[in-house]
């Protein structure tokens, strides 16, 4: 895989410099410097709305064949309606879970790894969706 | 004419406990106060005990044992975190929003309510409960002091669903003459025990009370009732009050008797608001120590005693807030007691830019004091470790009891809540 840098992310030390405070003795000011952008956010990729998004950690192996490992971060956002094979946190037996939700043609959480068997949800049932995972941090170098 | 919306949550801090543990919803849930001394939040099941709010935990233990109540200490990470949520949605809803206490707002929904205020009501809560997962009640009505009463009526009647609109005279009518005068919003105790004396005891009594037997009471009396009548008195702040002081106090898990040890604490203290102003770029005027021992009076030698002293430039700089503290400590101490208490009270905030050089301040002083104190708390907001004076006295497990916290759920990296 060829890997091509986009841009600069993370943190960097920051080491205070006035900008611009005084007139430029000699030379030219570059022309850049108008257009110096700030880096750029995670939280912009990952949180649409921060107030609803909350992050939970992954245990276990079910969500295996959707990319979810133990110890993965999920970034769940509880505003967005739910949707058939969302991939989403629910109350199950008094716990969160991460299950696939399944709408039709019967109302299912689905595990994604084939030891686990699918639980059909009763129709009277009330299931109570804790919110929609929309992004995995997976850490392929843990410290 | 103004519409306003008070939305408060519903047994906040239990909620906030339920909203990442599924297996407390249904069951009677209690939240203890600092140092785990009194019940500060019910949930609906535990109320229906006959618990009361502000119980000491000793006198219903038993009572909690018995009813497998589950008992959680104070976790003020997560609430603060869930309450800046609440917020931040409400925010989103209502063109003004007026933040009255960690749990309660109050929204001019003037603008976005043509016609049904209800429904806007329903969508105010419905989202705040989708989007951050705790409940809240809306009370709407033409002013302040009804918006209160229509939430505390939203709470109690199970058949409103949690919206309670009040604009209609009539309807207001008929709440305010099954309303205690004791529940009325500005009415204090003292105040509504006088007024009992008279024979006012519903609110629907308050509200005909003339203007001159409204004089003999506090000032404030007569805009309550003004309000209860539809009479706007009490206007929306736009931005909310700055703060006027701020306060940093414990109770102590163990008595503490020495002078040291208690001179330490205060010193914590000292450094805590030092740190809580620079944070907020504000300055103290002046200052406050105050220590006690137990005022439930389960020794016989009692002592409280405080003492405030103007500081001669207002400031943030830890070591001149510590220094004074001391000063003020040495004041007080009394030896022979066992404290239970001990705080201090910064005042006279003013903001920082604001805060004039004395006469005889050397004048380079600032700068180098400013980047003492930013070195300082840049380590100390690192997570990484903590630096302090030798004064201070670091938290230890003496400082606060809190047996049954839960775990910062949403403020820490390592206690996310787990999925399985």
């Amino acid at each position: 895989m060829r890997v091509e840098k986009i841009a600069g992310g993370g943190e960097f030390a920051t080491l205070e410099l006035p900008l611009f405070t005084e007139a430029v003795a000699a030379g030219f000011p570059s022309p850049a410097g108008d257009y110096r952008e700030a880096g750029l956010d995670l939280n912009e990729l990952c949180v649409a709305n921060p107030a609803a998004t909350y992050f939970v950690r992954a245990q276990g192996d079910s969500m295996r064949d959707v990319g979810i490992f133990p110890g993965d971060v999920l970034v769940v956002d509880r505003s967005l309606q739910v949707r058939h094979g969302d991939v989403v946190i629910v109350a199950l037996n008094g716990e969160l879970a991460v299950k696939t939700l399944e709408l039709r043609p019967q109302v299912r959480l689905v595990a994604q790894n084939s030891a686990y068997a699918p639980i059909v949800v009763p129709e009277e049932a009330q299931l109570e969706i804790f919110g929609v995972v929309t992004n995995v941090i997976h850490t392929l170098r843990r410290a | 004419m103004t519409v306003y919306a008070l939305v408060d949550c519903n047994n906040f801090y239990v909620s906030c406990e339920r909203l990442f543990q599924p297996a407390l919803c249904g069951v009677p849930v209690v939240v203890l106060s600092n140092n785990d001394g009194c019940i500060v939040a019910r949930s609906a099941e535990a109320k229906a005990l006959g618990i009361a709010m502000g119980t000491p935990l000793f006198k219903v233990r038993e009572l909690l044992r018995r009813h497998r109540v589950r008992v959680f200490s104070s976790n003020y990470a997560l609430y603060g975190d869930i309450s800046a949520r609440v917020m931040a949605t409400l925010e989103q809803l209502a063109p003004r929003v007026e933040i009255y206490s960690i749990d309660e707002a109050f929204l001019d929904i003037s603008a976005i309510c043509a016609g049904d205020a209800v429904a806007v009501g329903r969508r105010i809560a419905a989202t705040v409960y989708r989007h951050v997962g705790v409940p809240v009640s809306v009370g709407i009505a033409p002013t302040k002091t009804l918006a209160k009463l229509a939430n505390n009526a939203a709470k109690r009647q199970p058949d409103s669903g949690g919206v309670v609109d009040l604009r209609d005279a009539a309807a207001r009518l008929r709440l305010l003459e099954i309303t205690d005068v004791g529940e009325v919003w500005g009415v204090g105790r003292r105040t509504a025990e006088k007024l009992r004396g008279r024979g006012i005891v519903s609110a629907a009594q308050l509200a005909r009370l003339d203007r001159a037997t409204a004089r003999r009471y506090p000032v404030t009396l007569a805009r309550t009732v003004r309000e209860l009548n539809g009479v706007e008195c009490i206007a929306m702040d736009d931005a909310p009050a700055p703060q006027r002081q701020m306060v940093c106090s414990r109770s102590f898990a163990r008595r503490i008797d020495e002078r040291e040890a208690l001179r330490q604490a205060v010193c914590e203290f000292a450094s805590r608001i030092a740190a809580r102003l620079r944070r907020q770029q504000q300055c103290a005027g002046a200052l406050q120590v105050f220590i006690r021992t137990s005022a439930f009076g389960d020794s016989d030698r009692c002592y409280a005693n405080a003492a405030t002293a103007a500081l001669d430039t207002p400031g943030n700089d830890s070591r001149v807030i510590m220094g004074l503290a001391t000063r003020l400590f040495e004041q007080l101490w009394r030896g022979g007691y066992a404290y239970a208490k001990a705080g201090v009270i910064a005042s006279d905030l003013v903001a920082q830019q604001r805060v004039q050089p004395g006469l005889f301040d050397a004048v380079d002083t600032p700068p180098r004091s400013a980047a003492l104190m930013h070195a300082i708390d840049t380590i100390n907001d690192g997570g990484r470790g903590r630096v302090w004076f030798g004064s201070q006295r670091p938290e230890r497990d003496w400082f606060m009891r809190r047996a049954n916290v839960s775990a910062a759920y949403t403020t820490r990296w390592d206690s996310l809540p787990l999925v399985k």
